[in-house]
């Protein structure tokens, strides 16, 4: 019941995560971290198999750092998209990965992107995607609401209509959400919104 | 569910005198899902020769990233562009490299050969060509396809009538599909230009 989404406002990206890491019936945390800070302006949004989606995404960290080391400058947002769909193409056939991602990225000439690379890696670039079963409520909710250079405020208005439509109706609805936004000031997280906490001393 | 019905696509390729059309639907989906409505299914590989390719979108994705790639290192030795029955040619061998393991894509490939002479055909996702001197079709909505073109098409008709033509057979086709449609993108190419234009159809 993983949900992943994002959108592009105007001037940024924000992409929205929940944050349960399940197995089987079991719930193990509330406060997993699904979205990656790729590079300063890069986050990477992912879904799917936990082994797949930490191993997969620190691979493609790994490779986006390596080629800034050694080419002195970073990846656009663009280059990094279509480099992580070459790396899914190309398992897909030997040794496929279950991750769906989505790369929300702002270079300085072109401005914010969203990119929505699914785990057979198709890709194409959005204005708003989404991922899992959430996905039927927030693409629907977004479909209604958003339109083109939305400011943070409507779009972190937005994000939060889409979380509300998620938990009143998903059945397996996950409690804890977090957002992350990239803009020309860079990644960062923005907000938790959560209606569980997780901590290590429960009431006994 | 089908492969080739996994993200949904309708293709047309149409001879006129000394011109040619081709055109497609702009719906990507994931099985009932829409992702977006403005996939671009038809690539230029030089001004006279358009590759569509149908069938799941990221085979499609990987199949023209190899041929432009062949294409161009043809260009750089051969110092000219590769006429039509060549790269069809040279597609069919890529497919059928891939016999026990395909891509799941169905190209058409359109183009001006010799005096302007117009080059159609289609192809399995083996491999297996299928020259036609009037139209081609494939797609989630090929029967459909077929009836409509075999109904509308005349031999010889110039750019704009061929352009309404086509219009008129891919958006009556794809209103019968539930996988593709939500608008169309036909290319005319006579020998002097390219004219791009997006149909605007039922969106739904």
């Amino acid at each position: 019941m993983e949900c992943v989404f994002g959108l592009v406002g105007e001037g940024f990206a924000v992409v929205a995560a929940d944050t349960s890491a399940v197995h089987s019936i079991l719930v193990h945390k509330s406060n997993e971290d699904k979205i990656m800070v790729l590079d300063s302006h890069k986050l990477i949004a992912a879904s799917g198999e936990p082994g797949d989606r930490v191993q997969f995404t620190e691979y493609i960290q790994k490779n986006v750092a390596l080629y800034q080391f050694r080419n002195g400058i970073p990846l656009t947002t663009a280059a990094a998209a279509n480099f992580t769909r070459g790396e899914l193409a190309t398992a897909l056939r030997k040794n496929p990965y279950s991750v769906n991602i989505l790369l929300a990225g702002y270079d300085k000439e072109t401005g914010p992107a969203l990119y929505y690379i699914d785990y057979i890696a198709t890709l194409h670039k959005v204005d708003k995607g989404a991922f899992g079963y959430g996905s039927y409520f927030s693409l629907s909710t977004m479909d209604r609401h958003y339109h083109s250079r939305m400011s943070v405020e409507e779009a972190i208005d937005l994000v939060d209509k889409c979380i509300v439509e998620i938990r009143s109706r998903l059945v397996v609805a996950p409690p804890n959400f977090v957002i992350k936004i990239v803009d020309k000031d860079g990644a960062r997280e923005y907000a938790w919104r959560e209606t569980v906490k997780d901590s290590i001393a429960s009431s006994a | 569910m089908s492969i080739f019905e996994y993200n949904g696509s309708a293709l047309i390729a149409m001879v006129g005198k000394n011109c040619f059309a081709i055109a497609s639907d702009r719906r990507l989906g994931v099985q009932l899902q829409t992702i977006a409505t403005d996939f671009q299914r038809i690539y230029k590989i030089h001004d006279r020769l358009f590759l569509g390719l149908s069938g799941l979108a990221t085979d499609a994705q990987t199949l023209y990233q190899r041929l432009v790639f062949r294409h161009k290192l043809y260009q750089l030795r051969e110092e000219r562009v590769m006429k039509p029955e060549t790269f069809a040619s040279m597609v069919s061998a890529l497919l059928y490299e891939k016999r026990f393991g395909p891509y799941f894509c169905q190209p058409v490939i359109a183009g001006l050969g010799d005096e302007d002479k117009p080059f159609i055909c289609t192809m399995d996702s083996i491999g297996a060509k299928e020259l036609a001197k009037d139209f081609v079709v494939t797609g989630t909505a090929s029967e459909s396809l077929y009836g409509a073109c075999e109904a509308m098409f005349k031999p010889d008709m110039e750019a704009e009538e061929l352009f309404e033509t086509i219009s008129q057979a891919l958006l009556s086709s794809v209103d019968r599909d539930c996988l593709s449609g939500w608008g169309g993108h036909v290319y005319v190419v006579t020998p002097t230009e390219v004219k791009e234009r997006i149909l605007k159809g039922r969106m739904d």
